[in-house]
């Protein structure tokens, strides 16, 4: 519980004022966020709230329209390639898919950003990858392939992969997604426990309620494009606004179609005229 | 209320057309710029320590060059029979059967081997790299390498471009020499020359010229086949169709490119 004990210590992520829009839709209107040394910020909202984009922009996989995004004191909006890829090697990503390259055996996965940035031995590289195999639970599977694995399997060898190089951030997309509840359950065990035994900063995005409550330090809720709340799971809990009490308990209203607008949205192209009496 | 504007059908065609052209300037433009950085790591890689592989690169080779020998050979054969038979059918009218020899030998080096090697790998090769960077695109894996510091342009498309590079015009020898010897074979059970007197004939009647425009042409057809299939496969979007779509419209450009260059390449070099 570092973060809690120190709530003052460093923002390594500040992200100021990201607006995204693709074509016409505006995707992020104006996020601001700060991600403290340490702690698990879950970034949590409904599906296509735009949870993934803004990973994305942490991640300098997209560049910022408007505002900027300042990870490890690199401006990833604005940044040169040097700096990203200087910045790329102090980070970890798991992501949504799990995203293991489905030709190379599961150590070869981990190994990957070894081999390819570092001059370690191949020896040492094995024993590196095994050890980080061991701490997600996944020792002794190291030759098997990744169509071979389970979806909790596939998660922890990504896990694994993200922190081979001992990230100080490790970043997640929906690590519980499309995992049944003992399986997602043991996922935040684990980042639970990564955190507690490497001490870094985790930022979780996820749209699982029990998943966010279970792990975060601090909860950012994201809703049309905004963050509605940053703060403790608990203080999250005690807000009486309205959005916020709606997606706490998933008021049906959110997930089911308003009849009108589906309608509209069919008819765009040739809007409906009244008919005239 | 009557409408001054063009009619609907007409705004939309040319939007349409726009979009088109901005989409294929896009690709075109992603298209140089792979190339170029492919040759910036291929140049710089090992100084900055992270190489373009050569374990990577014989994979490739493997996969494109060697696997195709067999259907390669199989069609150059086939080619060259063919050209043998239809020429000594032509030359009959004339009674000038025994000049059968060079129809074949210019035809085989010049067009006949570059063109089939081409398509060959376009349909077996071309295809593949658009699916395989395709899915990787929609597993995430392409983000994954590049948060992970490694640059999906060296580590994936490079050795794929020069793979190619290397290996087409290899083929392309390989596939002439089995088209020519297939021809040779025929002829010399049909007009009864001996093999050897057509191999010195052969030999006679190529130039070096005439060689380096098959080969040429070939390395222009790998450029094609490499960029056409990375391009097809980097865009992909939306899901395992889009992949399915991708492979489809990668093989079909690529033999389009390859045609249509051939024939400017012949109409440039040889007026
Ligand atoms: N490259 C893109 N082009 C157009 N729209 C996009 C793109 N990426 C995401 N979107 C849209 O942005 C919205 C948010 O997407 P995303 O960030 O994936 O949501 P989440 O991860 O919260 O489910 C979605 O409506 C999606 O359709
Ligand atoms: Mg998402």
């Amino acid at each position: 519980m570092d973060a809690l004990d120190h709530p003052r210590s460093a923002v390594i992520i500040a992200i100021r004022g990201l607006v995204v829009r693709y074509a016409d839709r505006t995707i992020l209107s104006g996020i601001d966020l700060d991600v403290h040394d340490g702690e698990i910020v879950v970034i949590m909202g409904a599906s296509g709230s735009g949870k993934s984009t803004l990973l994305r922009h942490m991640l300098g996989l997209e560049r910022a329209q408007e505002g900027s995004v300042m990870v490890l004191g690199v401006d990833v909006a604005s940044a040169g390639q040097a700096a990203l890829a200087a910045l790329r090697q102090r980070i970890g990503v798991a992501f949504q898919s799990g995203a293991l390259f489905s030709s190379m055996s599961v150590i070869d996965n981990i190994m990957l950003p070894l081999a390819e940035l570092s001059d370690l031995d191949p020896t040492i590289m094995r024993i590196m990858a095994r050890l980080k195999l061991e701490v997600v639970g996944l020792g002794g599977f190291e030759d098997l392939m990744p169509a071979e694995l389970s979806g909790g399997m596939t998660k922890r060898a990504a896990f694994a992969r993200a922190i081979v190089t001992d990230p100080k951030i490790l970043f997640c997309d929906e690590p519980s997604a499309g995992l049944d509840p003992a399986v997602a359950s043991a996922i935040d065990d684990l980042i639970l426990r990564l955190r507690a035994a490497m001490g870094m900063t985790v930022v979780v995005v996820t749209h699982e309620l029990a998943s966010a409550f279970k792990i975060a330090d601090r909860i950012a809720v994201l809703d049309q494009g905004e963050v509605l709340f940053v703060g403790a799971p608990e203080a999250l809990r005690q807000q009486a606004s309205e959005r916020i009490q709606n997606l706490l308990n998933r008021r049906p209203q959110d997930d089911t179609l308003d009849p009108e607008d589906y309608l509209r949205r069919l008819t765009a192209e040739h809007p409906l005229r009244p008919v005239p009496l | 209320m009557p409408s001054i504007m063009a009619p609907r059908p007409v705004v939309r065609a040319l939007d349409h057309l726009g979009r088109r052209t901005a989409g294929a300037l896009a690709e075109i433009g992603l298209a140089a710029s792979l190339v170029a950085e492919s040759f910036y790591w291929l140049l710089v890689g090992r100084r900055r320590r992270q190489p373009v592989r050569a374990s990577a690169l014989f994979r490739q080779m493997m996969e494109i060059g060697i696997r195709a020998l067999p259907i390669v050979a199989a069609m150059a054969a086939t080619i060259g029979i063919m050209l043998a038979i239809q020429g000594i059918h032509t030359l009959r009218a004339f009674g000038a059967e025994t000049q059968v020899t060079l129809g074949i030998a210019l035809s085989m080096t010049r067009e006949f081997a570059p063109l089939i090697t081409g398509i060959m790998v376009a349909g077996r090769s071309g295809s593949a790299l658009a699916a395989r960077l395709g899915t990787m695109r929609i597993n995430q894996e392409i983000d994954a390498l590049t948060v992970m510091g490694i640059s999906p342009v060296r580590f994936l498309v490079a050795p794929a471009l020069f793979a190619c590079l290397i290996i087409v015009p290899c083929l392309t020898v390989f596939n002439g020499f089995v088209g020519l010897a297939a021809a040779g074979l025929y002829v010399s059970v049909e007009l009864g020359m001996s093999l050897a007197v057509y191999a010195e004939e052969v030999l006679t009647i190529l130039s070096p010229h005439d060689v380096l425009h098959g080969l040429g042409k070939s390395v222009i057809f790998a450029l094609l086949i490499a960029v056409i299939g990375v391009v097809n496969g980097l865009m992909v979007s939306g899901g395992a169709e889009g992949v399915g779509r991708a492979t489809t419209r990668a093989v079909v450009q690529s033999i389009s490119a390859i045609v249509i260059t051939d024939m400017l390449f012949v109409f440039v070099v040889t007026r």
